[in-house]
This record gives C-alpha cells, sequence and structure tokens, in this order.
C-alpha cells in the first residue's frame, strides 16, 4: 500500500543524521530513538511518549485554510521542518497529504494531523496542526477540523488576492469564533502584491492590514514568524484535565489490521491505555488499546490530556462506530455531549456501474473498502437495463465525486461507468394516497423513475447553493450573462479592489453540476474562482421528461429537468443519442416528450444500403470476424420495441461528458 | 456449379480419368467419409487464384497487397507460383480445377510466359477441362493489342479491365496511371480478342462524385461494355492516401443517400440494358436465371423465362464461374503472396476444410516456396458452424441465394427451414428475405441492406445450431489426426507453418 511505503521512507528520513538547522527543541520521540521500529506501519515498538509536560496553557490548536493552490501544504511542510517533526529536505511536499489523489491534484481531500513541538522564549509549546481540505465538496471536513481549533492561519496568494474559497473558509473560521492570523504567501513571486492582498483582507474581512504576515512558504521567509503568532495570538483550548473525560470524535480512518483509528480532540479529562469509554452517539462501551499523537503518523502516547489533540484504538471494527462529532467519555463518569455536526449531504447523485457486469463483486468489494474511509458517499443499489447491476452514489460534490472514482481507479484498480450526475430533488405531496404510501408529505427524489406526478404533488422542491464568484472585473459581464443562464439569482456584488470584484448568486444546484465551473473558467480565462455552500432548496417548476424511441420510453434516459430546461436537454439529448444509435433497417424516430407532448425530435433514417462492394481475393476471414462481432453485439442490445441500441449507446449518452 | 463438380470429381475417379500420372496418394479410395455425419467433403474440384503482387504504382484507394519495386526477378516468381500451385494442388488432392483467376496487383505487368507456366502446372496437377474460364486481371495502361494476343495465346479467355471511371479528373484522383481514351482503347482492343468474355470494373461513391457525373460515366461504360460489368462502390480503407484525404477533411465523404441512390440509378439502367444484377457488385447478360422454381415476383427476370430448369445446368455465360465459386462456397486454391483459400487437404490428412492464407511479403513467401514447396501464412481449421457462417454471408450476395442442395452439403441434419423457416420470421414478413423451394435468398431491397440482416442471421444460425447441431464427425483423421478438427480444434486450430 502507498501509504505504508510513504511511512517507511519518512521513517527512514528520520533515522538519517538530521542536517536541518537544529530545531528550537528536538522532538520527544526524536530523543527518545532509537527504539526499534520492526514493523513500520504499526506503532508498535515505538516509545512512548509522556505528554503530560505539555499543560493546557502550552498547547495550540489551529488549522491552515485556505483557497486551492495558495500554498497551504507547503506552509505546513514548513512548518513541520522548522519544528523538526519531519527532517528537512528538498523532497517534503504535501507530507500531510497522504492519498495519491491527493498528491495528483495538489489538493487535500481528507483531513490529517500533526503536533508539532516548538519552543517559544524558553517554553515548550504544542502545536497541534489540523490540516483541512481546500475544496467546498470538503468543507464539511473543514468545519469538523475546526471544532477542534482554536484559530486559523488563513492563507492567501499574494499575486491571485482573495478568491471564492478564501472567503468562505474564512467565514467558517468567522463564525465558529475563531482567531484568525491572516498570512500573505509566495510573496518572492514576480508578481507578487501583497499590499494590494492586505488591503483586500481589511475591506473584506475587517482585520487591519499590520496583523498581515508577508512570507514565502516556499523559501521558508517569515515561517518563524507565523510560529510566534500562533503562540501569541491563538488562545490555548479553554479545559481541565481535572474534568472528566470529554473528547471530540473529528475524523477516523480504517486499519486493515487495527480497525477503526479515531481523531480527537480532548476537551477535559485525559484518556490512556485500558480506560473503559462509551460513545455518547451510540452508548456503545469500548476498551482503550492505545492513544497517541499524530506525527503525522501515528505515535504512541503514555496518555493524552486535556487540550491535546491525538488517536485513540479502542477496538472500533466500523467507521460508522466512531461517528465524527460524537463525544467520548468514561464508563460511568457520563458528560454533555459537544454540539455534534450536521453529518454531510450528498449534494450531488451518480449512477456507477462496472464496465463489465462479472466485475461487478469485485467492484462492490472496493465500494465498501472506499466508503470505509469516506462515509460521506451515500450508496444505494440501482439497476439500469442498459447498463445491469450498479448502485446510485451520493457525494458531496463534483469533485468529490472525481476524486471518488480517481480513487477507486488508482487504488483498487476498478474502472467503472458513471452517469451523468444528477441533484436530489424533493416533492410536498397532495395525495394522501400517496402520503401514507410514504409514509410523509415529503419526500427526495434520487430516481427520475421514482418522479411523482404533477396531480399528486402540490410542490416540487430542488436544492440550491449560494455561489460565491471572485472575478477580475473585465469578465463580470459575462460573468453576469452565465449565471442568468444557469437561473441564478444575484445576491450581492461588491468591489474587493479597485480590480476584483467578490458575486454572490443563488443557483438552483443542478444548474452547477454538470459544467458550471468549466464554463467560468474558459469565459474568464481561468481567472475567476468559484465557491459554494448548501442554500437549502426552494420551489420548482420541475417535470419528468421522457425520451421516446419509435414511441416507446426508454427508462434510462428519463430525465428530471426544469420547465424552463427542457427544451434544451431534450434537444441535446436526442442529438446525443442520434449519434449514438446505428443506422438500423427502419428509420428511428428519437424524441422528448414531457407528458404526452413531444418537444424535440431528431430522426435516424433508416439504412438503404449497407452492404460491402467485394470480398476481396475470397478473403473473408476479417469479414466474417466482422459480423459475428455485430451478431453477438446484437445479443447484448437493449431492444426497445423494435429497435436494437448497443449498450455503449447509452453509456455515450449518460455518461458525464469532459467538458472542452 | 455444385452438380457439375460432384461430376468432374466422380469423373477424376474413374480410372485415367485423373490428371495424367500426377494424381497423388491413396486416391479415391478415402472418398467416402466414414463417419455417420459425412464432412461436405471431397468434391474432388477447386478453383485456383493465382495472386501477382506488383504493381507500377499504388492507386490512392488501394489496400490489397501489392508492392511497386523497381525489378521484379519474374523468373523467380514465376518458379514460386509455380511450384506452389503443385503443392497445394497436390496437398487438396484436387482432381479437376473449375477455374483459374489471375488477380493482383497487375497480373497484365507479368509475361504471357508466366500465365503459359502456371496454367501448365495447374494442368500438370489436376484436370483443367479445355472451356475451364481463366481470367485475367488487366489494367489500361498495361494492355496492348499485342500483350493481349499474348495472354490469350497463353490460356487465358477471359479479361477483367480495371477501367474504374471514364472520366480523366475522376482517375487522378484514383491515382490512377491510365486515361479515359486509354481506357476506351483497352476494352475495344479486348473484346476484339475475347468477346463476349471481358469484363470491366468501375467504381462509384468517389468523394464529390455527383449522381449525374455517375449515369453520366455509366452511360459511357454501358455504350462501351461487353457482357459483364462490375460496379463496386468505393470502399474508404484504412492508411490508404483516399481515405486520409477524406477523413483529414481535405475531400468530401459521400453521404449515405447519395450512394443508395447510385446503386439503385445503376441497377435501374443495368437491368434495362439487359444485365442479369447477379451478386451485389456483379452483372452480366446472356445468361439464365437462377430459379428453379416459379417465379417470385420480386426478379425482374421472372417474365422472361420459364423456369424449370435447375440454374446449375444453365450455362454460364457471362457469368464470372470463378467469383461464383466464392459465392458458392466452394473449395479455391489461393497461390502466390497473401492468397486466401479454403479448401480440405486430404493430401496431408485432412478431413475439414480449412481457411487458408499465404504469406504477405513477397520475399518472405518466395524463400517459404523455395524451401517446403508453399507459403501458407496461416491456417484455420473450420468448423462446421463456421463453414454454415461462410455459406450464408457469401450465398445471400447472390441473385440465387443458398440453394437446399448447397445447405444441405454443408449442413445434412439442419435445413434451411429448420433454421430460418420458423413462423414469424421478421426478416422474410418485412420482405427483405424469401426461403422457397429455391433455397434462401435475399429480395432487391434486402441485397442493398444485406450487411445489417447478416447479423440477425448469424444469430439465428447460432441459436439453432446450439442445441441440435451434431458436432463434428465422430472419428479420427485418416491421416493421422495431424490437422485439427472440430469446432474446438477450429478455435485452437491456429497454426503457423
Amino acid at each position: 500500500m502507498a501509504l505504508a511505503g510513504r511511512t517507511a521512507m519518512w521513517w527512514a528520513r528520520l533515522r538519517s543524521p538530521c542536517p536541518s538547522a537544529a530545531p528550537l527543541c528536538l522532538p520527544p520521540w526524536l530523543l527518545a530513538w532509537p527504539a526499534a521500529c520492526e514493523r513500520l506501519y504499526s506503532s508498535r515498538g515505538k516509545e512512548k511518549l509522556d505528554m503530560s509536560t505539555y499543560p493546557v496553557e502550552n498547547i495550540r490548536n489551529f488549522s491552515i485554510i485556505a483557497h486551492v493552490d495558495h500554498g497551504k501544504s507547503t506552509l505546513a511542510d514548513r512548518l513541520l521542518e522548522i519544528t523538526g517533526t519531519i527532517a528537512k529536505t528538498a523532497h517534503n511536499k504535501q507530507v500531510l497529504d497522504k492519498l495519491q489523489v491527493e498528491r495528483e491534484r495538489g489538493i487535500t481531500v481528507k483531513a490529517q494531523s500533526a503536533s508539532l513541538f516548538y519552543n517559544h522564549k524558553g517554553v515548550n509549546y504544542l502545536l497541534n496542526l489540523i490540516d483541512t481540505p481546500g475544496h467546498v465538496d470538503f468543507s464539511y471536513e473543514v468545519s469538523r477540523s475546526l471544532s477542534a481549533c482554536q484559530g486559523v492561519i488563513l492563507v492567501v496568494d499574494a499575486n491571485e488576492g482573495i478568491q471564492a474559497q478564501t472567503v468562505a473558509n474564512f467565514y467558517l473560521a468567522f463564525e465558529a469564533q475563531l482567531a484568525i492570523i491572516p498570512v500573505i504567501n509566495k510573496i518572492d513571486l514576480k508578481h507578487a502584491d501583497p499590499e494590494r492582498v492586505e488591503k483586500q483582507i481589511e475591506k473584506l474581512f475587517d482585520i487591519p492590514i499590520d496583523e498581515c504576515v508577508r512570507i514565502s512558504a516556499k523559501q521558508g521567509t517569515n515561517v518563524e514568524k507565523v510560529l510566534k503568532k500562533i503562540i501569541e495570538k491563538i488562545p490555548p483550548p479553554q479545559c481541565n484535565t481535572s474534568d472528566p473525560l470529554k473528547a471530540l470524535v473529528f475524523d477516523s480512518t480504517f486499519d486493515h489490521y487495527r480497525g477503526v483509528i479515531a481523531n480527537i480532540a480532548l476537551f477535559g479529562g485525559e484518556i490512556q491505555k485500558g480506560h473503559k469509554i462509551v460513545s455518547a452517539h451510540t452508548k456503545k462501551r469500548y476498551e482503550v488499546n492505545e492513544v497517541g499523537i499524530l506525527t503525522p503518523y501515528e505515535h504512541p502516547t503514555h496518555k493524552l490530556y486535556a487540550g491535546q489533540v491525538g488517536y485513540v484504538i479502542a477496538g472500533m471494527k466500523e467507521v460508522t462506530e466512531a461517528q465524527i462529532g460524537d463525544t467520548l467519555f468514561l464508563y460511568k463518569q457520563p458528560v454533555e455531549p459537544l454540539p455534534g455536526f450536521k453529518s454531510a449531504k450528498p449534494m450531488v447523485f451518480a449512477g456507477m456501474y462496472p464496465v463489465d457486469q462479472t466485475e461487478y463483486n469485485n467492484l462492490k468489494s472496493a465500494l465498501e473498502r472506499l466508503t470505509l474511509n469516506d462515509s460521506s458517499v451515500t450508496i444505494h443499489r440501482d439497476s439500469s437495463l442498459a447498463l445491469g447491476a450498479g448502485w446510485r452514489l451520493g457525494f458531496l460534490g463534483l469533485l468529490h465525486m472525481e476524486v471518488f472514482n480517481q480513487r477507486l481507479e488508482q487504488e483498487y484498480n476498478m474502472s467503472v461507468i458513471l452517469t451523468a450526475p444528477t441533484v436530489p430533488y424533493k416533492a410536498i405531496l397532495s395525495s394522501a394516497k400517496l402520503i401514507k404510501e410514504y409514509g410523509k408529505a415529503e419526500i427526495t427524489i434520487i430516481n427520475p423513475a421514482q418522479f411523482p406526478d404533477k396531480i399528486s404533488v402540490s410542490q416540487y422542491l430542488e436544492p440550491t447553493v449560494l455561489g460565491t464568484i471572485v472575478t477580475p472585473q473585465e469578465y463580470i459581464g459575462k460573468i453576469i450573462v452565465l449565471c442568468q443562464d444557469r437561473r441564478a439569482v444575484q445576491k450581492d456584488m461588491l468591489y474587493i479592489d479597485e480590480h476584483r470584484v467578490m458575486l454572490k448568486y443563488l443557483f438552483p444546484l443542478n444548474e452547477i453540476v454538470l459544467d458550471f465551473y468549466d464554463a467560468l473558467k474558459s469565459l474568464s480565462s481561468g481567472y475567476a474562482s468559484f465557491d459554494y455552500e448548501d442554500a437549502g432548496y426552494q420551489a420548482a417548476d420541475l417535470i419528468k421528461m421522457d425520451i421516446l424511441l419509435n414511441g416507446n420510453p426508454v427508462e434510462e434516459l428519463a430525465t428530471v429537468v426544469h420547465n424552463d430546461k427542457a427544451y434544451a436537454t431534450g434537444k441535446l439529448l436526442c442529438e446525443r443519442l442520434k449519434d449514438a444509435i446505428p443506422r438500423q433497417l427502419f428509420e428511428i424516430a428519437i424524441q422528448a416528450a414531457i407528458g404526452k407532448k413531444i418537444i424535440a425530435r431528431e430522426t435516424l433514417k433508416a439504412y438503404r444500403k449497407n452492404v460491402v462492394a467485394k470480398c476481396y481475393g475470397g478473403d473473408i476471414t476479417r469479414r466474417m470476424k466482422l459480423l459475428k462481432r455485430q451478431a453477438e453485439g446484437k445479443k447484448l442490445m437493449r431492444k426497445i420495441g423494435n429497435v436494437e441500441v448497443p449498450r455503449d449507446a447509452f453509456i455515450r449518452v449518460l455518461k458525464r461528458e469532459p467538458e472542452k | 456449379m455444385a452438380a457439375r463438380g460432384w461430376r468432374l470429381a466422380a469423373a477424376a475417379a474413374r480410372p485415367g480419368g485423373g490428371g495424367p500420372g500426377r494424381a497423388p496418394g491413396p486416391g479415391p479410395a478415402s472418398e467416402p467419409a466414414p463417419g455417420p455425419v459425412p464432412q461436405p467433403a471431397a468434391p474432388a474440384a477447386a478453383s485456383v487464384y493465382v495472386h501477382w503482387p506488383y504493381c507500377c504504382k499504388r492507386c490512392s484507394y488501394c489496400n490489397f497487397n501489392t508492392y511497386v519495386v523497381p525489378a521484379v526477378d519474374e523468373a523467380a516468381v514465376r518458379a514460386c507460383l509455380v511450384r506452389e500451385a503443385q503443392t497445394l494442388l497436390r496437398l487438396s488432392r484436387v482432381k479437376s480445377v473449375t477455374s483459374v483467376f489471375f488477380g493482383g496487383g497487375t497480373p497484365s505487368l507479368a509475361s504471357p510466359g508466366t500465365i503459359t507456366a502456371v496454367l501448365e502446372a495447374v494442368m500438370g496437377a489436376a484436370h483443367l477441362p479445355a472451356g475451364a474460364e481463366v481470367t485475367l486481371e488487366a489494367n489500361p495502361s498495361s494492355t496492348t493489342t499485342a500483350r493481349l494476343a499474348g495472354f490469350k495465346a497463353a490460356g487465358v479467355n477471359r479479361l477483367s479491365i480495371g477501367v474504374q471511371s471514364l472520366d480523366d479528373v475522376e482517375l487522378r484522383l484514383l491515382g490512377r496511371e491510365h486515361t479515359a481514351a486509354e481506357a476506351q482503347a483497352a476494352v475495344e482492343a479486348a473484346r476484339q480478342l475475347f468477346p463476349g468474355r471481358t469484363s470491366i470494373d468501375l467504381l462509384f461513391g468517389l468523394p464529390g462524385q455527383s449522381l449525374g457525373a455517375w449515369t453520366q460515366g455509366l452511360k459511357a461504360a454501358l455504350g462501351l461494355c461487353d457482357d459483364h460489368i462490375s460496379l463496386y462502390q468505393l470502399t474508404l480503407e484504412r492508411g490508404t492516401a483516399l481515405a486520409a484525404r477524406v477523413w483529414g477533411g481535405a475531400l468530401p465523404a459521400p453521404p449515405q443517400d447519395l450512394l443508395a441512390d447510385m446503386y439503385q440509378t445503376a441497377r435501374t439502367m443495368l437491368l434495362a440494358a439487359g444485365f442479369r444484377h447477379y451478386e451485389v457488385s456483379n452483372f452480366a447478360r446472356k445468361v439464365g436465371c437462377p430459379y428453379a422454381v416459379p417465379p417470385m415476383l420480386c426478379h425482374p427476370c421472372s417474365r422472361l423465362s420459364p423456369h424449370v430448369t435447375p440454374y446449375h445446368t444453365l450455362p454460364q455465360g457471362a457469368l464470372s464461374t470463378h467469383n461464383l465459386s466464392y459465392w458458392r462456397a466452394e473449395q479455391y486454391i489461393g497461390v502466390g503472396p497473401g492468397a486466401h483459400g479454403r479448401f480440405v487437404p486430404h493430401g496431408e490428412g485432412g478431413c475439414s476444410r480449412e481457411a487458408r492464407v499465404q504469406m504477405l511479403e513477397p520475399i518472405a513467401w518466395m524463400r517459404a516456396v523455395q524451401s517446403r514447396g508453399h507459403g501458407t501464412g496461416k491456417r484455420v481449421v473450420l468448423s462446421p458452424l463456421e463453414q454454415l457462417e461462410e455459406v450464408l454471408a457469401l450465398g445471400l450476395r447472390t441473385d440465387e441465394g443458398i440453394t437446399h442442395k448447397r445447405w444441405g452439403r454443408f449442413s445434412p441434419h439442419l435445413s434451411l427451414e429448420a433454421v430460418f423457416g420458423a413462423p414469424g420470421q421478421a426478416l422474410q414478413q418485412q420482405g427483405w428475405m424469401v426461403l422457397d423451394g429455391g433455397g434462401l435468398r435475399c429480395t432487391e431491397r434486402g441485397l442493398a441492406v444485406l450487411d445489417s440482416l447478416l447479423p440477425d442471421l448469424l444469430c439465428q444460425l447460432q441459436r439453432r445450431w446450439g442445441p441440435t447441431a451434431p458436432g463434428p464427425a465422430p472419428g479420427p483423421a485418416p491421416g493421422g489426426g495431424t490437422a485439427p478438427r472440430g469446432s474446438s480444434a477450429a478455435r485452437t486450430g491456429l497454426r503457423a507453418l
């Protein structure tokens, strides 16, 4: 496994004499070396640390938040180096991003934590860095991480300035009432304009210019200053070791050998091996096997104390047992649970099918294992006449969907058919019969096949998001047109400096799931940034559109669309289908229909001539092969009325097209 | 043809009926098939295809196995063609050769002496009846009257001239070396020497060609031609210069409907001129009508002749005997680089029909022929089902279709009716196919879309074959079982030689 490989590499680096500038305070586990480390992946054999030397007042828990590519992970690497947490080498890139997909895309998907030890003015401090994902899809991870923090470092690129995610992340931290340290990164770049960015920060976030720290994480410039700011500006956690144990589960991972590893922040008391603990959520009792800190890999300690951040292994078998946001307490010493998190809600749904049905079971087990570490993905079994047995998966957003798909490919070597994403609609039922049937008046519709008829519905609802766009002003015109085209309503428009504008729009979610981001990027030459947050449901004029082949509906192509978009969507689907279905012996009418009304039509003409001119010199072997392949293909075709539709035609129509 | 083949085989089996002293091996003693399900074995006749792989210049549309070389060592090529013909004929134990076809490449570039040598080799190894069709493909650029006379003297009695077009602009587009005028002169010269036995090839569906231009050209061709015309719709083949230009967008791809119009118009014009549309791309006149049974309304000649005589007893007239042997799934032996064959190699103990391909590259092929007598590069045993699939795919290209008799030869236990006669056969109901006393064939409408019908027909055949199929005949191969046989063998029976 790649993770184990990296761990090994990392430990190997630690073993070699550290050539870097002598750390101000050598991490305790380095002092405790050379404990033999036979099985690198396991924490067995490592010398346990004594964490009691770090009282609450010497602890700082913080996150780094930033727009994508503004240098969050680079800053984290530098902080880890300076504090001696990792050896300083040229290879430290995205140390906290353990997944291959994270490293390839330069993004953080899964929050990671690391404990840093730093001596400031003669006092040893324990700084817990809780890394967060940058992208909006993972904002649930951000808020989860922030709940374990008292402060954040807000990193802004000195060249690009404030971007959409900067805004979103700032408000997450602001609303959590955390101390915010603005850091302007990449000052070494030629076009860096830190003054402009400082002004933006002052204008938008109301933070005085002189509080900004100008750094170059890449070159290490002023990174020490950031450490000092952390100690000075971020308050220590407010809690007491003498209180009963109160630990927040803010993340969890699954290890095939050791079960669930829950990342915890202690809001009170202490925890150690042998303690009997209870989950406030499940009321289940566990015995603690191991506690430790993350360095960023698990390193066992004797105990963890109030204010500290680390991990606990307590014989939990399933990730669901370590509910994110859950509170752990000692058996027979119950505490008031901490406010939990709203569980992450899937915003985007897509069908997932094995390319080959014989791969169904392999894909099933890969999905099961992958969702162990990503509980935000919802899974429902689904099947399609065209694509066979599969699942309907719910994702937090498009990037999440892509990342999940990429992880399936990279970590499980699975290739899948992913259908075009849809969003969950709702319907308020008016028919008493249906209400009885569903047991409630408001139902969520994930699959168009379940879309209830207008007669029995008083109102349809669609999910919306509040989108933030930050753009150079010259693209405003085009962006406004794009947003209007996507049925968006403008909520705010603000110049954040003389060149940049921040726009806020309320979007129907389905208008942005497919290609909005790509469209925005292309019409702004890549300069506009976009982020969104859930904004609830709104009433919408929704209809179910059927696709007919010679009058017969094609079940797998039915879609729910907004009335205003029905014509365009219907036309597009018909056109795509026309290109995807081979000509046949008779004419085929491809129609989009709403109820009985046909709104779009394409005609696939009949073959008038389809016979090869010549079988040269008796060479019919190749010809026979082709014919037999076609004959085989016939057996796999889906027959809709008299029309034969090859399976790949559905794939071509349903698949998410990579937008140009 | 089938009956003729049988008769010839029978004649060959009579003492003294075979070739002059060359008849190899144990002879007719092994002919009667032993098992209860006899292989459609040993109609000891076959046609012979001879491939001349060289051209002066490659045409822009051609992806055949041809080579443009500065100098051809004709003596060496001739020796190898002769040797391979002898070897393969001996291997097949064919007693009689029904036709010989010199194709290419440009076989009219070979000297008449080479043609003579190959024909002598054929006659030396098997019986070549006096009137047997011997066709030579000729390019207008290499067909002076003197050369043609030389070929005639060598034994050629039918000429197929690659006219392709009678428009100089089109000819240049196709990368042909000749002009329309030269083509005309060549056809006239050929008709003098081979009256009633000269065929011309025309291409339609060229990039940018209009329906008007095509009918104009066809009209001119009708004024020029003899009794046989082949009309080929241009197929853009991967790797050709023309395809690259069309796919690259430099030339327009002809629209589907225009191609259909061109085909229909041509068919109408040729029928009006008295031609019989006897295969997808082939037309001939002064020939009989195929139907042995009361006429079907679908066929244009139904009103013209009383159909009482089985077709295969009618005179062949201008029909291409050689090409018919492919479409009727008879045996054929391919000689020369890249030539294809279908025959039972009785001579080496085989008892199943094989698909054989000779090595493509002339030098490698020659080396193989010199060292082991033939240059077969690949041979695959065809299972009974695969043979039937070929019977179906090829036979339906002709207007006669597949006769019950021919089907029965390949499938003694599963009749045409049993496979395709089930009530509710959509293809017949919809007027694409006819199954009657004459056999299974396409209607005119069906023939134009045969490639869309075949996958369904193959599925139907495979379904019927599956449960009821008797499988390959039991019993060991007579020659010690060296040749793989049967359906499972067919899958694995690919052997490089």
